[in-house]
């Protein structure tokens, strides 16, 4: 349980940063809060010969909030945002599921965009951008990119960034005037790995529910709200649809039943605080 | 920008429990094993090494965090604290050690430390913290003795101490 050798840069620019992963992008890691990367390292499932410790980038340590959404940058760790007195009127889905992330002790020290990178299936951060239809910003030194969240994770610990490329920052989409969000978890302890995690965005016209710790990256799907026999049945399709597997902590049919009665709670929550 | 090479000793120097302390690490040696192994201070415990049972669990500039999910070398310059330093003078205990043995809040002691470091944080940033948001915290904990009842029951009396006394727990 000890991580295997690597270079440590500690980086203090952007540029810095980026001609690490130009030159030695595929045996190169960006180090950020490390909360996921160390673990990975720990149990040698992964193996860079180089970390880059970001978190003394200056400009990455910052939340801009353009008004439609919020940008938060690369450095910015889950407590400081989690800090933050006006997030939870600026996007309450996402005051609520961070309360979700790891525990206080990691949360501490653990990056938003760090969860975007590491792309666990049953990630919170994930999981809150797929439902708000968030944008990934990918910077390189050849280019600039932003990838739509649902586009970004392809699957299990997996996404379309290439090896010279970091995620600089992501963008959250604020609340909406008449909107509802809501976001609730199922896990063995409060903080462990979620086994179904839901994130519900309701307005007048019906709700999108996205879901994760089922199928292999967070997936979202919009639901019509007018009538509750349809939408249990909407659920249920939901359910099947996510190609659920069993594993050490549950079976594949408890998280299905999680979909169908965790993703109607979920909505039903987001529906009562419409805006 | 510094560069530091894998398989070479580079020097750490950061504050532990007030006091500057200066060693020398591998970028591959996690500060769990820097503190004990290095600086020989042995209270910070190692259980898991993946940041879920918090029996590391220390203080970096003031915020909890799993020691053995940092390297040495990200603490450089930082005030690292640690359950050595939470005794205000030799002899004595601190309001929360206290409470720990006044409620049988440890058996065997291993997970101790980390909670102690935990809660002290806790009690220091939200002196009117409420029970369940003590409970959330000792999430990030585990323990094979004492079924947790009395750690909370410790937690719940520190924290009324530290409401009607004030100073640090």
């Amino acid at each position: 349980m000890k991580p295997p050798a690597f270079d440590y840069v500690r980086a203090e620019t952007r540029d810095e940063v980026l001609d690490v992963l130009h030159r030695e992008g595929p045996s190169a890691r960006v180090l950020a809060g490390g909360q996921s990367l160390l673990p990975m390292l720990n149990m040698r499932l992964a193996r860079p010969s180089v970390l880059v410790d970001i978190m003394g980038v200056a400009e990455w340590n910052r939340v801009v909030d353009e008004g439609a959404s919020l940008r938060i940058g690369a450095a910015v760790r889950q407590a400081a945002l989690e800090r933050r007195a006006d997030l939870v009127r600026r996007q309450p889905l996402l005051a609520a599921a961070l309360r979700w992330v790891g525990h206080m002790q990691t949360r501490s020290r653990g990056t938003i965009c760090g969860s975007v990178a590491h792309a666990d299936p049953s990630a919170e951060i994930p999981l809150v951008l797929v439902a708000l239809g968030g944008e990934i910003r990918l910077r390189s030194r050849r280019r600039t990119r932003r990838i739509a969240a649902a586009e970004f994770f392809t699957g299990m610990m997996t996404t379309v960034r290439g090896d010279d490329e970091m995620i600089e920052a992501v963008s959250v989409p604020a609340a909406r005037a008449g909107a509802g969000y809501a976001f609730r978890e199922v896990a063995r302890r409060h903080g462990d790995f979620a086994i179904v995690g839901c994130a519900a965005v309701a307005d007048r016209s019906g709700v999108r529910l996205a879901v994760g710790g089922v199928a292999d990256r967070p997936v979202a799907r919009d639901l019509q709200t007018a009538d509750s026999t349809d939408l249990d049945q909407a659920l249920d399709r939901f359910a099947w649809d996510l190609d659920a597997r069993d594993d050490l902590h549950a079976t594949a049919r408890y998280r299905r039943e999680l979909v169908r009665r965790l993703g109607r709670t979920t909505i039903d929550e987001a529906m009562t605080c419409l805006g | 920008m510094p560069r530091l090479s894998a398989g070479r000793r580079h020097s750490v120097s950061f504050t532990l429990n007030g006091a500057l302390v200066l060693g020398e690490a591998e970028p591959r040696m996690l500060l769990t094993d820097f503190l004990r192994h290095v600086l020989g201070a042995i209270g910070t415990h190692v259980g898991c090494e993946h940041g879920v049972c918090g029996a590391c669990t220390v203080q970096i500039d003031g915020e909890p965090a799993r020691a053995c999910l940092t390297l040495a070398v990200q603490v450089q310059g930082s005030d690292v604290r640690t359950v050595e330093g939470l005794a205000p003078a030799s002899g004595c205990l601190s309001i929360l050690q206290e409470c720990f043995r006044n409620h049988f809040g440890l058996q065997c002691g291993f997970c101790t430390p980390g909670i102690l470091m935990s809660l002290s944080a806790l009690l220091r940033d939200r002196p009117h913290v409420s029970e369940e948001e003590i409970r959330l915290c000792l999430a990030g904990h585990l323990c094979r003795c004492t079924g947790y009842v009395p750690i909370l029951r410790a937690a719940l009396a520190a924290q009324r101490r530290v409401e009607q006394e004030g100073g640090d727990a």
